[in-house]
C-alpha cells in the first residue's frame, strides 16, 4: 500500500511484466556457468588448510607434469602491485592487499585463502593436479575474536598495518596492528546529556560473522588473446569495477579489458571485489586459451567475503518522559584478513534514527583471520542497529512508554544534525513510524502465550555515483536501452519505466539490455541501493535527449520553426494544432536523417537516505528455544516506488535475510580457524517454513534530487530485522538477547539464567 | 565564511575548535585556508594533493561528487567523512 497522494503517472506506479522475465522463469538466461567457448579449459584453485601461516614454499612441478594440465599459476604470476591505493568506485583500494587476497604473497591469512591454481582440459584433472602442488607451511597461531586482536600481544596478521587515526597514526605506535582505523564523531556535551538522564542503560553485544547467502557461486572465464587484449565473462554487481581490478591487478591498460556480464544470481554486496577473474586471466595468458574457474559452495563461504562480526557497547540516557539526552557508542568491526570493514558506515548509522543532542561514537577496524570482510546490504548498519534498538526497546520497557511513541518523539527529521555532522534534508523516518502504529498489525492483540511483538527502525544512506545509458528510437516506435547496471533486482524494467515515463510511451515499448564495458559509457556498481536512483536519472536524461531531438525532427517535417515545437504528452505539438505521437513520428524518422540516438548520464546527484520500520510477532518455544516468526510488516520510506513489485521485493528479501541474520546465520570456525558449516545444509538461511509473508508498506516521501522522487530501497530492510526480534523475544519470554544469531541455544541458555535469577 | 567541521581526532590542531570559519570558494581553497590558520590540518586530510583515501567530503549534507574541486557557498557547511559503499 502507499500512505500519501503523489503526482500522476502513466508509467511509474504500475507493475508492468519484466523484460528479463520469460528467460529467467525458462531457464534460457545466461549464467557465467553456462559459458562455452572452444578450447576451454577449467581452473581450480587451491586453497590453504591453515587460518594463519607462513608460506615457506611452493613447489608446482608434479602438478604441472600431469597429464591434461596446461598451466599452474601463484601469485609469482600476477605483477607486484607496489604501496598504492586505487579508486574503485565505491573507494580507494590497497592493491597490494587485493592482489594478496587473489593469490596469497608470503602468508596465508584465513582458511581457504587462495594459494595456487590449475587449468586443465577438465575440472577433475585440474582438482588432481592442486594436491600434487607442494606447499610448505610455517603454521602460526590465529587470531578469530574482534577484541582479542586488539590486544598488545595478539598475533598480527598484517606487517604493513598502522591504526590510521584520521589521516595520522598514535604517537609510539610504529609497529604493526590489527587496528587499522580508529573513527571518532562527538556532539554536544556527552557529560551533561548523561547527567541530565533519569534512566541510563549501557548494555553490549556481540553479532557473528554472516554471508550474504547469494545462491550462484563466484565465476569467470577469461581469455587473453594474443593481441594483448583480455576479456572477462562474470558474473558481477559491477562491470567498470571489475574491469579496472583486473587491469590494475593484471598491470595492463584498462582498456585492454572488456568485462562481460553474465546474469547474477545474487550479490547482496558480495559480487563487488573481484577473486577469479585475475586468476583466469594469468592462466589464460599462460595457456593462450580461454579458462573458466567457478567456485565451490564452501570455497564462497571460505574465501568470499562475508559481513564482519563485531562488538558493540551502547550507553543511553533518557529524561523520565522519554526524551533522548545522551549516548556513547562503542563499536569494533571485524575486517577479516585485510582493513577495510564498513566500520565507517556503522559508526555513521548508529544514532542515525535519532535525534541526539549530545553523543560520542568510537570505531575500530580490526583485522582477524577471516576471509577479507566484504559489503552486505548496508553494510554496517545492521550490527549498529542491532545494538542501539535493542536498547531504545529496553529504556521504553523500563519508562512504560510505547516504543513507537518514544521513536515519534525522538525520531531523526529534517533538519536534525546527525552526530557524524551534516543535516538531514527531506526524510521519512517518523512517516514510517507512524504507518507501523497506524497498522492493523500494530494494533491487533496477540493470540497465544509464549508470543510477543517487537518493532524496531533503521537507516541507510544510499548512494548516488555515476551512470550511463544510451537509447536508440526504432522506426517502429520501440526504444532499445543500453545499460551498464547489472540487474539483480529487476533494474532493467524499473530503468526503462522511467524512461517511457519522460518520453510518455508504455515500458513495453522500451527492450532494456545490459552491455559489456565496451558497449556503454563508465557505470558504476550495482549497489548502495543506487541503481534506480542514479541509472534512472541518466535514462531520463536520455529521453529528454530523444526529446530535443525528435521536436527538431518534427520542425523540419512541419517546416516550422523549432521553437515552435514542444515534446508533451508522449507526442510532438506544434502551431496549428499539429500533433503527432511518438509512434507516428519515429515512422517518419528516415525522412528526417535516420537514427535518433540519445545519451544520458548522472554523476552529480546524491540521495537523502532513507529509514524503515518493522513490526514483527514471534513465539518463543520455552523448552526448545526455537523462536516461530509469526507475522512481519515493513514499513519504509522508499521516495517513489517505480515498480511496486520489485519495491516490495526488495523489502521483502532484505526482511527475510535479516531474520536468517537475527535467528539462525553464523560462521561457525573451531579455535584453528576452520569454518566448520560451509555448506546450506549446515549454514542456516531462511526457507519459507521459517517465515511468514512478509507484509510491507510503502510509505512515499519523494527525494527531492530525483525527477521522480526516487529513494534507493535495497538495502534499508535488512537493518531492523535482528532487533525487531530480539525485541519481540523480549516481550515473549522476558529474557534480552545481546548475541547474534539468537539461535535456540542461546535462546534456551538466556532462559536458564532468567529462572535460576528468580 | 564557510563553516569546516573538524573531525575529532585532528581537532588537537585546531586548539579543539569543532568549527572553524574559512574563506574559499571551493573545498580545496577551504582546506588551505583551514591550512593557513592550523597548520597540520591538511596533512591529515589530503595526501599528494587529494583527499586521503578512505574519507568523502559532504558539502551542505550532500556528498561531494566532485571532492576537491566541489564549489562552496559563503555560508556552506564543510565535513570529511568516512567513505561509504553499498551493498
Amino acid at each position: 500500500m502507499s500512505t500519501n497522494g503523489k503526482p500522476k503517472y502513466k508509467v511509474i506506479g504500475t507493475r508492468p511484466i519484466r523484460h528479463d522475465g520469460v528467460d529467467k522463469v525458462t531457464g534460457r538466461a545466461k549464467y557465467g556457468a553456462d559459458i562455452r567457448l572452444s578450447g576451454l579449459l577449467h581452473g581450480i584453485v587451491l586453497r590453504s588448510p591453515h587460518a594463519h601461516a607462513r608460506i615457506v614454499r611452493i613447489d608446482t612441478s608434479r602438478a604441472e607434469a600431469l597429464a591434461g594440465v596446461r598451466a599452474v599459476v601463484t601469485a609469482a604470476d600476477i605483477p607486484p602491485q607496489g604501496d598504492r591505493m586505487v579508486e574503485l568506485g565505491e573507494g580507494a583500494v590497497n592493491m597490494r592487499h587485493l592482489s594478496a587476497n587473489v593469490l596469497a604473497h608470503d602468508k596465508v591469512l584465513y582458511k581457504g585463502h587462495a594459494v595456487a591454481a590449475v587449468a586443465a582440459d577438465n575440472v577433475h584433472i585440474a582438482e588432481e593436479a592442486c594436491k600434487l602442488i607442494d606447499v610448505e607451511y610455517e603454521v602460526l597461531e590465529p587470531v578469530l575474536d574482534v577484541l582479542k586482536a586488539m590486544l598488545p600481544d595478539a598475533p598480527v596478521l598484517n606487517d604493513d598495518v598502522r591504526t590510521d587515526v584520521m589521516g595520522g597514526s598514535p604517537a609510539a605506535s610504529d609497529r604493526p596492528t590489527n587496528v587499522a582505523r580508529q573513527i571518532i564523531f562527538t556532539k554536544g556535551d556527552v557529560q551533561a546529556g548523561f547527567a541530565a538522564a533519569d534512566v541510563v542503560l549501557e548494555r553490549e553485544f556481540r553479532t557473528g560473522t554472516v554471508h550474504q547467502g547469494y545462491i550462484e557461486p563466484h565465476n569467470a572465464t577469461a581469455m587473453w588473446n594474443a593481441n594483448g587484449k583480455v576479456t572477462v565473462w562474470m558474473s558481477t554487481q559491477g562491470i567498470f569495477t571489475a574491469r579496472q581490478q583486473t587491469a590494475e591487478l593484471m598491470r595492463i591498460p584498462v582498456a585492454d579489458v572488456k568485462v562481460v556480464p553474465m546474469e547474477i544470481g545474487g550479490g547482496f554486496g558480495g559480487k563487488i571485489s573481484v577473486y577469479l577473474p585475475p586468476v583466469a586471466a594469468a592462466l589464460s595468458k599462460k595457456t593462450g586459451r580461454p579458462v573458466k574457474v567457478i567456485m565451490d559452495r564452501s570455497a564462497v563461504f571460505e574465501a568470499t567475503g562475508p559481513t564482519p562480526a563485531s562488538y558493540i557497547k551502547i550507553k543511553l540516557g533518557v529524561t523520565r518522559d522519554g526524551m533522548i539526552t545522551a549516548g556513547d557508542a562503542y563499536l569494533a568491526y571485524e575486517a577479516g584478513a585485510f582493513p577495510g570493514s564498513p566500520i565507517g558506515p556503522g559508526c555513521m548509522c548508529v544514532f542515525s534514527c535519532y535525534d541526539f543532542p549530545n553523543a560520542r561514537v568510537e570505531g575500530y577496524d580490526v583485522c582477524v583471520n577471516k576471509p577479507r570482510s566484504n559489503a552486505y546490504r548496508a553494510p554496517g548498519s545492521t550490527n549498529a542497529a542491532f545494538a542501539i534498538e535493542t536498547v531504545v526497546d529496553e529504556v521504553c520497557q523500563q519508562l512504560g512508554i510505547d516504543p513507537a511513541d518514544f521513536r515519534l518523539k525522538n525520531g531523526a527529521k529534517e533538519g536534525v544534525r546527525r552526530v557524524d555532522g551534516p543535516v538531514y534534508s527531506r526524510i521519512g523516518m517518523l512517516e514510517t513510524v507512524e504507518a507501523i502504529k497506524a497498522s492493523e498489525h500494530y494494533q491487533s492483540k496477540l493470540a497465544g502465550p509464549n508470543q510477543g511483538r517487537g518493532i524496531a527502525s533503521g537507516y541507510w544512506f544510499n548512494i548516488g555515483l555515476k551512470s550511463a545509458v544510451t537509447a536508440t528510437v526504432g522506426y517502429d516506435g520501440s526504444v532499445t536501452l543500453i545499460e551498464g547496471s547489472t540487474d539483480i533486482g529487476g533494474s532493467r524494467t524499473s530503468i526503462a519505466m522511467q524512461l517511457a515515463e519522460t518520453l510518455g510511451i508504455t515500458a513495453e515499448q522500451v527492450t532494456p539490455s545490459v552491455v559489456d564495458t565496451d558497449s556503454v559509457g563508465y557505470t558504476d556498481v550495482t549497489g548502495g541501493s543506487r541503481v534506480t536512483f542514479a541509472t534512472g536519472i541518466a535514462a531520463i536524461e536520455a529521453a529528454r535527449d530523444i526529446q530535443r531531438q525528435l521536436v527538431i525532427r518534427a520542425a523540419e517535417l512541419w517546416e516550422v520553426d523549432p521553437s515552435t515545437v514542444t515534446y508533451v504528452d508522449g507526442g510532438v505539438s506544434g502551431p496549428d494544432g499539429k500533433r503527432m505521437t511518438f509512434e507516428e513520428l519515429a515512422h517518419k524518422l528516415p525522412e528526417t536523417g535516420g537514427p535518433v540516438i540519445g545519451n544520458g548520464t548522472s554523476g552529480k546527484a546524491t540521495q537523502a537516505g532513507a529509514f524503515g520500520t518493522h513490526c514483527v510477532d514471534v513465539e518463543v518455544d520455552p523448552e526448545t528455544g526455537k523462536v516461530q516468526v509469526l507475522r512481519y510488516t515493513v514499513a519504509q520510506d522508499v521516495g517513489t516506488a517505480i515498480h511496486p513489485s520489485y519495491v516490495e521485493g526488495q523489502l521483502q528479501g532484505g526482511a527475510v535475510q535479516g531474520i536468517g541474520w537475527a535467528l539462525n546465520e553464523e560462521y561457525w570456525y573451531d579455535d584453528k580457524g576452520s569454518m566448520r558449516n560451509a555448506t546450506y545444509l549446515d549454514y542456516r538461511i531462511p526457507t519459507c517454513y521459517d517465515v511468514p509473508m512478509i507484509d510491507t508498506i510503502l510509505v512515499e516521501v519523494p527525494d527531492p534530487q530525483h525527477p521522480y522522487g526516487v529513494r534507493g530501497v535495497g538495502e534499508v530492510p535488512i537493518c531492523p530485522p535482528p532487533a525487531a526480534i530480539a525485541n519481540a523475544i523480549a516481550a515473549a519470554a522476558g529474557v534480552r538477547m545481546k548475541q547474534l544469531p539468537m539461535s535456540p541455544p542461546r535462546i534456551m541458555s538466556a532462559i536458564w539464567e532468567r529462572d535460576a535469577a528468580k | 565564511m564557510a563553516r569546516v567541521f573538524i573531525p575529532a581526532q585532528i581537532r588537537d590542531l585546531t586548539d579543539g575548535q569543532e568549527v572553524v570559519e574559512v574563506n574559499g570558494t571551493t573545498v580545496r581553497e577551504v582546506i588551505e585556508g583551514l591550512e593557513s590558520i592550523h597548520p597540520g590540518t591538511r596533512e591529515r586530510l589530503c595526501r599528494d594533493g587529494q583527499l586521503r583515501p578512505g574519507l568523502m567530503i559532504a558539502v551542505d549534507s550532500s556528498v561531494a561528487s566532485s571532492g576537491l574541486r566541489t564549489s562552496i557557498n559563503r555560508d556552506s557547511e564543510v565535513h570529511f567523512l568516512p567513505a561509504i559503499g553499498g551493498g
